[in-house]
């Protein structure tokens, strides 16, 4: 069988991003639970994050002119795959110590791997993308793991 | 368990159900949103965009938002009796600003020896098809 996935492409896998050190404030913990619209009273006030608060605290904070036309900014762990449209993915989140304001934390993500399935309407890439966050003692705070589908 | 009865450790069973929610995300929430993420993408602020170039029927609700209301619906249920541990769940659909949404869960499995329970949770759309399904793990305190 034929595959879209190349030796230079594979080569990829274990591919990491340069760590990332972010501080948690009060005050983006409050936007955050606000804007997901969280009812817990320790979210709201900003006294402890709340779950998947993480996704916000990382997501990459680029310039204007890195941004696409349509809004997005480039993933630049990702090699470019040999097919481009996104389709559902899926995480898992380990939360293994709560989060408060004042904590600085680092996450490092990983392209863990790069596969291909022969789907009904054609071939699908999978990639999966481990990102694991830590505090400034070095102790995992959460780990993250998506897999994305391209179609 | 009963509905009234807050969950414990020595009262959660498989089959509880959770308290199920109703969600009407509008414009205002999708920005605010997006703006706490610094996530530009069109397809949730630009209706002409979203609508005419990619094709939707409207703004996209943003993927992560629906994982967040997961984790909300299983931390309201436990309030102080345990800690959620892990989540996994994937959008399998996509939604939009005006429909309404409706999260809830069920307990599929309780550990008495580790205090562990697995929770089965979902967003269903109006016409009751589950558009993220995913799977929480709590520990209970003892």
């Amino acid at each position: 069988m034929t595959t879209l996935l190349s030796d230079e492409l594979l080569a990829n896998i274990g591919r990491q991003s340069v760590p990332h050190r972010e501080l948690v404030t009060r005050r983006d913990i409050r936007k955050y639970a606000i804007a997901t619209g969280n009812r817990q009273r320790k979210y709201l006030d900003g006294d402890q994050a709340p779950p998947m608060f993480h996704v916000a605290l990382f997501w990459d904070v680029v310039e204007l002119e890195d941004l696409t036309p349509d809004g997005v900014s480039i993933d630049t762990l990702l090699p470019k795959f040999p097919l481009e449209r996104a389709m559902a993915g899926g995480l898992k989140i380990d939360y293994l110590k709560p989060v408060y304001p004042g904590d600085w934390l680092t996450a490092t993500r990983t392209l863990t791997n790069i596969y291909e399935k022969h789907g009904r309407s054609g071939p699908l890439i999978f990639y999966e993308v481990d990102m694991r966050i830590v505090n400034d003692a070095g102790e995992q705070v959460i780990r993250e793991q998506t897999t994305r589908i391209l179609r | 368990m009963a509905l009234s009865e807050k969950p414990s450790g020595a009262n959660v069973q498989v089959g509880d159900e959770l308290p199920g929610r109703e969600l009407k995300p509008d414009n205002v929430q999708l920005f605010l949103y997006n703006a706490a993420l610094w996530n530009a993408h069109r397809i949730h602020f630009d209706h002409p965009y979203a609508t005419e170039v990619e094709g939707y029927p409207g703004l996209v609700i943003a993927g992560p938002m629906l994982g967040d209301w997961l984790n909300q619906c299983v931390e309201e249920w436990l309030a102080d009796a345990g800690r959620l541990t892990s989540i996994e769940y994937s959008n399998r659909a996509a939604s939009y600003i005006g429909e309404t949404l409706y999260s809830g869960g069920t307990v599929t499995a309780v550990d008495p020896a580790s205090g562990e329970v697995q929770i089965e949770v979902f967003i269903k759309n109006e016409a009751g098809e589950v558009i993220t399904p995913g799977v929480a793990t709590a520990v209970m305190a003892r």
